[in-house]
């Protein structure tokens, strides 16, 4: 029964509940049977909410026996980032400085969920604050790759994406500042969406870069993150930077897509992108990818975006600026972790101890690095020259966008790397979102789809698209995925009992 | 020569209230410089006539009216503090004059 | 602290040029706070107006107080400042247990108004103080220091924070410096914050009470000896919680000032703190050791943009300047700087206007105002306006007495009625039956009695000794109950009498 249910899409559950051939009680309850059995080799969760699962679930199931008009995904169970506020289930943003903090609120996404009738089933493993490309900084341990259990399953949200690329859950939350929602989704062969930023709610998103974070969805179809898409995205007043505009037509265009017609659709190679930077046979599936979509009937293009190289050196200013502004709120005052406190020692002593025991070493480099890159005399020559270029890179994809629909890469220069490859060296870390981070930058929307397998690993294609535009990078995504049979690796449960 | 020193590391520690050992102030120092020096590059950029992007979306005026909404009792906003006393969050003794 | 020997005043502004700036903090009088949709209220128990938002938990935003917004533009138009047509907030880095985020959104190098001035009063003479700037920032949480002797921070062995007020609006005032005001600069600095009050409150933006901190002032004062081009350093001293604190706090200032550097010393830059006790000030952080505040603009709000069309409109509804008003009222009702000036200690500017208005000549309005009410107001420890009578009674009073239906004395018996939530004076009249007797019969027999019950007393008057008929006089106003015109009475009797 459990495989039944937790090996169905969020839209096949959807129908199904709807139906009334499954109740969400059941749907619920079979994927905590599922994280039962598997997460004991994932840690794709840092908290599992059996109790409020169950419960919304028996919530739904009884409103859907009155008659009720239900949404879409009611009844269809979903895993959260533990970097969202949510009341009364703790939230640790996989550092020890949280850890044990119980929110007395629930960040907007959240409190849309709910209303969905979307059962949280926990809270998901992630690099702790936000920052990290492989989950191995949380706090908490690391989360291994369904596909690999001694590679990563990307970052921040690598515990989303082991979570639903292992069928703990249909449907996962992410949150993507540099590429934390793409990169994981392309090394463990999930879809990941970024939107456009501004598009979905910030509010009860713990800061990491306020004017880069974009939550967002993560599933295991294009067709399924847009279901998704459509609870989440949408005006917040809560968030003085969300858009208040109509949420995109997105599962429209993903069901237009799965068509798989894209004529008359032209879509722009980044020249910058293509060649050098990516593993080989990140580039062949990627060139193989790009073949099935002028099959598909789109016109391909190569555009050059000159900037974009300049990308990862302003991403590496601008986020750990804000981000050592962001995480100064950490000092044991109000909640959280405090060390030190014998009662000999004065505050501003006590402050310093428990930062240093509450924050990972990647935390910190990047608290330093931002404190380093406001100060007086660097100012300028670093975060201001940073914005300077973020105003090019805008521009570049401005230009773009007046040639073509959307813009193609591959999500990530390399597949899922073995454990331990790279904390040694910072930057080789930093070189996984090369390719992701220029959409950050400009706001745009942008997800990642698998489009093939490299030494048995999963890789995935980036579509980007203009601001507000999501619903185009969901008919690309959606069309290409329709040449493509879904990946799924290896089931846990039976080969790694 | 590198990007950063020691030093400058330290001082940075200090204004992030980070009580960093010796041990960690050699590794970040060295850290830090890999990654300053691979940022500097920014610098080839010819953007003095660029306006600086601080928002990613172009809104402005985004107000709300003044109008009192609901907030915390005083128990839950109490309730994660390390230490409380007589209905305020207690903290140890401060050296530094306020602002 | 130096325990070096002070020198006068007097010779200190003769070989010193003080230049002096201040920078005012005005809290806002709104609902809510600037952030976050708390309530405002002083002095609630505390940590009970807070939210995720001005408790800075993890994941919550901020959106400005549309009304904090307008309120700042009313304030720098009304100091006659430019309003920006786009501005941001910025962050402001430091870390200190009041503040929740450990960083303050504040603005910083584009604040809302800039380059105004407010003129002001001093014996006399105009002084124009020039406005640099008015921003708008978050005020932070209390912090109460306990174990310490004096509940200041030293000694103190542990610190209680309350973030009620964490976040509610605060308005930073800053001047240009103020030269060439010689030994006036503690005179001109208390002139310049009384009248900077007196433009906020006449706004209604704020209820600006120094006791309540919901006005507070920093002063900045530097030396320069005479004929010198360059300015001396400045000192700021932080912490001057009253107008006469303020005068205190430049004037010691010079003093301490002029001290160091006749020593041959440096006066060094740095913030000091006044003590309201002593009247002098101690040195706090000096700039050298400051901290880099790493300010750049908060990513969490959105500029500001105001419509050229709604700042026009708040600038046509602007009240009369305060100083405008009172110079105009002062010539209307003819009165002396320095009665004008007992007006305005009295708080009475407002009240006689309204008394005037309903009828009431300015000579009247202000007798009563500042004599009899003043003095009743002062007995029962309150605001003259918070008397239980309007100046509408005050009016009336004034017009029984010059019908005559009402002498001084009985007047005062009505005013008492009133005050004791009698009604109007005519109503108090009427219940009390207190009003000048004007029947003449009545008057006329009663004189009639008094004589012949006093037959030795009338042939005095009669003989020439009129001085005698105060007896016959008090007869009468006996036998009236005192609601006679004793004037009259004495002159029917005189003419009976002779
Ligand atoms: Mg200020
Ligand atoms: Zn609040």
């Amino acid at each position: 029964m459990t495989s039944e249910i937790t090996g169905r899409t969020a839209a096949e559950l959807s129908d199904l509940l709807r139906a009334g051939e499954v109740s969400a009680v059941e749907v619920t309850r079979a994927h905590l049977d599922r994280i039962g059995a598997v997460d004991g080799k994932l840690h794709a969760f840092l908290h599992v909410a059996a109790e409020g699962a169950l419960a919304a679930a028996r919530t739904v199931d009884q409103a859907r026996a009155d008659g009720a008009e239900l949404g879409a995904l009611a009844g269809v169970p979903i895993a959260v980032k533990d970097v969202l506020a949510t009341k009364g289930v703790p939230t640790t943003c996989g550092s020890k400085i949280l850890e044990g903090w119980v929110p007395p609120y629930d960040a907007t996404l959240v409190e849309r969920l709910r209303r969905a009738g979307m059962p949280i089933l926990g809270k998901t493993n992630m690099d702790e604050f936000a920052m990290g490309s492989s989950t191995e900084y949380s706090a908490f341990g690391p989360t291994y790759n369904p596909w690999d259990l001694n590679r990563i399953p990307g970052g921040s949200g690598g515990g989303s994406a082991a979570a639903v690329a292992a069928c703990e859950a249909p449907l996962g939350i992410g949150t993507d500042t540099g590429g934390s929602i793409r990169q994981p989704g392309a090394v463990t062969g999930t879809v990941g969406a970024k939107p456009t930023y501004g598009g979905t709610s910030r509010y009860g998103l713990v800061a990491f870069s306020s004017s880069l974070d974009t939550p967002g969805p993560v599933s295991r179809t294009v067709l399924d993150a847009a279901l998704l898409h459509q609870v989440i995205a949408g005006h917040d007043p809560r968030d003085s930077t969300s858009i208040p505009q109509p949420v995109p037509p997105v599962v429209a265009a993903a069901r237009q897509g799965a068509s798989g017609d894209l004529h008359g659709v032209k879509i722009g190679l980044v020249q910058e992108f293509s060649g050098e930077g990516a593993e080989p046979g990140i580039t062949a599936a990627f060139r193989d990818g790009v073949e099935r979509l002028v099959k598909l009937g789109a016109e391909i293009v190569e555009v050059s975006c000159p900037h974009f190289e300049y990308a990862l050196p302003a991403y590496y200013l601008i986020a750990p600026s804000e981000c050592s502004s962001n995480l100064a709120r950490f000092d044991g005052v109000r909640y959280g972790l405090r060390t030190g406190d014998d009662g000999a020692r004065a505050l501003e002593e006590v402050m310093s101890l428990t930062r240093e025991a509450g924050f990972g070493p990647e935390v910190k480099r990047r608290i330093m690095l931002g404190t380093y890159a406001l100060s007086a005399g660097y100012y300028d020559a670093y975060y201001g020259q940073a914005q300077k270029v973020r105003t090019l890179i805008t521009r570049d994809f401005q230009r773009a966008f007046e040639q073509v629909e959307v813009l193609i890469s591959a999500t990530t220069p390399f597949v899922a790397f073995r454990l331990g490859a790279r904390t040694a060296d910072p930057y080789q870390m930093y070189l996984a979102d090369l390719f992701t981070i220029p959409s950050n930058l400009y706001g745009g929307p942008a997800i990642s789809v698998p489009c093939g397998l490299s030494e048995g690993l999963p890789v995935g294609l980036q579509v980007m698209a203009p601001t507000m535009a999501d619903d185009r990078m969901y008919r690309v995504a959606a069309a290409l995925e329709s040449t493509t049979s879904p990946l799924s690796p290896p089931d846990l449960a039976e080969s790694w009992v | 020569m590198p990007a950063i020193s020691r030093e400058e590391v330290a001082h940075l520690a200090r204004l992030a209230r980070l009580a960093v050992t010796e041990s960690e102030l050699d590794t970040f120092a060295g850290q830090l410089d890999v990654i300053l020096q691979s940022v500097a590059r920014i610098g080839d950029v010819t953007a003095e006539d660029i306006p600086p992007t601080s928002h990613a979306v172009p809104l402005t005026n985004v107000f709300r009216e003044d109008e009192p909404l609901p907030g915390l009792e005083q128990g839950a906003a109490l309730a994660a503090a390390p230490d409380a006393e007589a209905g305020r969050f207690r903290v140890p003794r401060i050296l530094e004059e306020e602002e | 602290m130096s325990t070096m020997a002070l020198p006068s005043f007097d010779d200190v502004v003769v070989r010193y040029e003080p230049v002096i700036g201040l920078e005012v903090h005005v809290e806002l009088g709104t609902r809510t706070k600037m952030f976050c949709g708390c309530r405002t209220d002083f002095g609630a128990e505390p940590n009970t107006q807070v939210c995720p938002v001005c408790l800075g938990l993890p994941g919550s935003l901020p959106v400005a107080n549309r009304a904090a917004i307008e309120a700042t533009i009313r304030i720098g138009l009304a100091l006659h400042c430019d309003i920006a047509s786009w501005c941001r907030f910025a962050r402001k880095n430091y870390f200190y247990p009041d503040m929740p985020k450990n960083f303050q959104i504040s603005q910083y190098d584009e604040p809302l108004c800039t380059d105004g001035y407010l003129d002001v009063d001093v014996d006399g003479q105009t002084v124009r103080v020039g406005i640099e700037r008015v921003h708008l920032e978050e005020d932070t949480g209390k912090t109460l220091h306990v174990g310490g002797a004096t509940g200041r921070i030293h000694g103190a062995t542990e610190s209680l924070v309350d973030y009620n007020r964490a976040g509610i609006p605060l308005v930073e005032i800053v001047t240009k410096p103020i030269p060439g005001t010689g030994a006036l600069a503690p005179v001109v600095a208390r002139a310049y914050v009384t009248e900077l009050r007196e433009v906020v409150r006449s706004l209604g933006v704020s209820d600006v009470r120094m006791e309540q901190g919901s006005l507070r002032c920093d002063v900045n004062t530097s030396l320069q000896p005479v004929g010198s081009s360059e300015w001396g350093t400045r000192s700021e001293t932080k912490n001057v919680n009253s107008l006469r604190s303020v005068e205190r706090a430049v004037r010691s200032e010079m003093l301490r000032q002029a001290a160091v550097l006749d020593s041959g010393g440096r006066v060094v830059q740095e913030t000091r703190h006044f003590h309201e006790d002593t009247g002098d000030t101690t040195s706090g952080r000096s700039k050298e050791t400051a901290t880099d505040y790493r300010y750049f603009p908060e990513p969490d709000l959105v500029p500001i943009a105001p419509d050229p069309a709604w700042v026009a409109e708040l600038k046509a509804v602007l009240p009369e300047p305060p100083r405008q008003r009172r110079h105009r009222l002062r010539t209307e009702w003819g009165v002396s700087d320095h009665d004008m000036q007992s007006i305005l200690n009295a708080g009475a500017v407002g009240l006689i206007e309204t008394t005037v208005a309903a009828g009431a000549s300015p000579e009247a309005a202000r007798k009563w105002w500042l004599g009899e009410l003043s003095r009743r107001a002062n007995e029962s420890g309150i605001e003259l306006g918070s008397l239980p009578v309007t100046p509408q009674h005050v009016a009336e009073l004034q017009r029984l007495i010059d019908a005559g239906r009402l002498t001084d004395k009985l007047a005062r018996t009505v005013l008492e009625g009133v005050l004791a939530g009698g009604g109007s004076p005519s109503e108090v009249m009427a219940t009390r039956g207190l009003e000048v007797v004007s029947d003449t019969g009545a008057l006329e027999s009663a004189v009639a009695e008094a004589i012949a019950a006093n037959p030795d007393v009338a042939e005095k008057v009669r003989s020439g000794k009129v001085a005698a008929a105060g007896v016959l006089v008090g007869a009468v106003m006996k036998a009236t109950r005192g609601q006679a015109d004793a004037r009259a009475v004495r002159e029917l009797i005189i003419s009976k009498l002779s």
